[in-house]
């Protein structure tokens, strides 16, 4: 028998049904998680630059240490047990939702070096047949500047994967997703 | 092969997805593609440890009928009640142990228990529509539920989705995350549905498609349906290695 993978659908319009208040997952790292404590609100834009108001946001992220909770890192740390780094919302009328979380550290990348911190983010909706990957850098990281993600992508689009501060909240964050138009978030061929 | 060396750390990258075998990002036809998704090129990211390790999660306290959606109420709910159970493998065949696997659905008359579904059909009281499991350690899982409605949507002129259950699957990796549907064998509106016909591939489509299958069905009872999914998996296993 072959085996291919099983072709990607929408999540429609209806996602909510799946994704009650119950099954949200608003904060990735608990309060004993060990780092600089993030509040990140995430919106959603389509080409027109109206608010997404029925889609779902996934992240995924190592701890402050830059250890992912999962058999497959194989490097010498123990994960932070109070830092799940699993997060989804669904966005309001808005098209945002808003995230708890600890900055992660740094992961290894690519030609031995290291990653600058980051989230890395799905995104799914009524209009998304296969889901879009992106990631969420932090503005004002020194690390950015020799992240091999980063450098790979071109110059003048990098700006689209940073978070900014938001000025009016300590520890707040936030981070718009431009599906497309103008200001396009950059995607990733994962 | 296709190993790379990471400060400590080994990566295993998993394999891409063949030609054909997925949607269509902007497919026309489905009218909400066009201004959600990206007209610019995707960049390509090599597989990191960002990619490969994923959550586990929706493990804690599963109850006894949330792979039941006969049985969330107090009443039975309207419809043909069915069976529908498959594996949860990965590309080399390899059984997903212990991963969840969460549906939704529309009721018999296809109508969503949602705010938004204007459908004039009627919400069925003992029906919620949302169940979860998690594969055992051979990959496998079973739902039992009611087969759902086609239901008009306003994509265009006289548009009917073909039934379906959505399935949303996390497997070992961020990476291996899938949100697909499930269809019934046979369905007349297969050649209608923009939704459906993204994939390009006639076989990719075919694989959405569950199996009527005379060995689940309990006599009396229920019909069986099948419907096994396949995940991304590692270039090579550590087996392998």
């Amino acid at each position: 028998m072959e085996y291919v993978p099983t072709p990607s659908q929408t999540v429609g319009p209806y996602l909510r049904i799946g994704l009650t208040e119950k099954r949200s997952v608003k904060c990735l790292a608990g309060p004993e998680a060990k780092g600089e404590r993030v509040w990140l609100k995430c919106r959603v834009l389509d080409g027109d630059g109206a608010p997404v108001n029925d889609a779902m946001v996934e992240i995924w992220q190592a701890d402050s240490e830059g250890k992912y909770n999962h058999p497959d890192d194989r490097q010498a740390k123990t994960p932070d047990s109070a830092c799940l780094g699993f997060g989804r919302m669904g966005t309001g009328e808005d098209g945002s939702c808003e995230f708890e979380t600890v900055k992660p550290g740094r992961v290894p990348g690519p030609g031995n070096r290291l990653q600058a911190p980051h989230l890395n983010v799905g995104v799914y909706a009524r209009g998304i047949l296969l889901q879009l990957y992106t990631r969420i850098y932090f503005d004002g990281e020194p690390a950015n500047e020799e992240d091999p993600i980063l450098i790979s992508v071109p110059a003048e689009r990098r700006e689209t994967l940073l978070a900014h501060r938001d000025a009016d909240r300590a520890g707040g964050w936030r981070f718009d997703i431009h599906l497309c138009g103008e200001q396009e978030t950059v995607f990733f061929d994962v | 092969m296709g190993q790379v060396t990471n400060e400590g750390s080994i990566v295993t990258p998993y394999r891409r997805y063949p030609p054909g075998s997925q949607p269509s990002r902007v497919y026309e036809p489905y009218r909400s593609t066009v201004r959600r998704n990206p007209a610019k090129p995707l960049i390509f990211l090599p597989h990191t440890l960002s990619e490969v390790t994923g959550p586990v999660y929706g493990h804690d306290a599963m109850s006894e009928t949330d792979n039941d959606l006969t049985r969330q109420h107090a009443g039975e709910p309207q419809g043909e009640r069915i069976i529908v159970t498959g594996r949860v493998l990965d590309d080399n065949g390899r059984p997903v142990p212990n991963t969840l696997i969460e549906i939704w659905q529309a009721n018999a008359a296809g109508r969503y228990l949602h705010q938004r579904d204007q459908h004039p059909a009627p919400l069925d009281p003992n029906f919620s529509g949302a169940g979860r499991t998690l594969t055992d350690g051979n990959g496998n899982y079973r739902f039992v539920t009611i087969k759902p409605g086609p239901y008009p949507w306003f994509n265009h002129y006289n548009a009917w989705r073909p039934a379906h259950i959505h399935f949303s699957v996390f497997g070992r990796a961020f990476l291996t995350r899938l949100i697909t549907q499930m269809y019934f064998p046979g369905d007349p509106l297969f050649a209608y549905d923009p939704i459906y016909q993204s994939v390009p591939d006639e076989k990719a489509r075919q694989r959405m498609i569950s199996k009527f299958d005379l060995e689940t069905t309990q006599p009396q009872w229920a019909l069986g349906f099948r419907f096994d999914i396949v995940l991304r998996g590692p270039e090579a296993t550590p087996f392998e290695a």
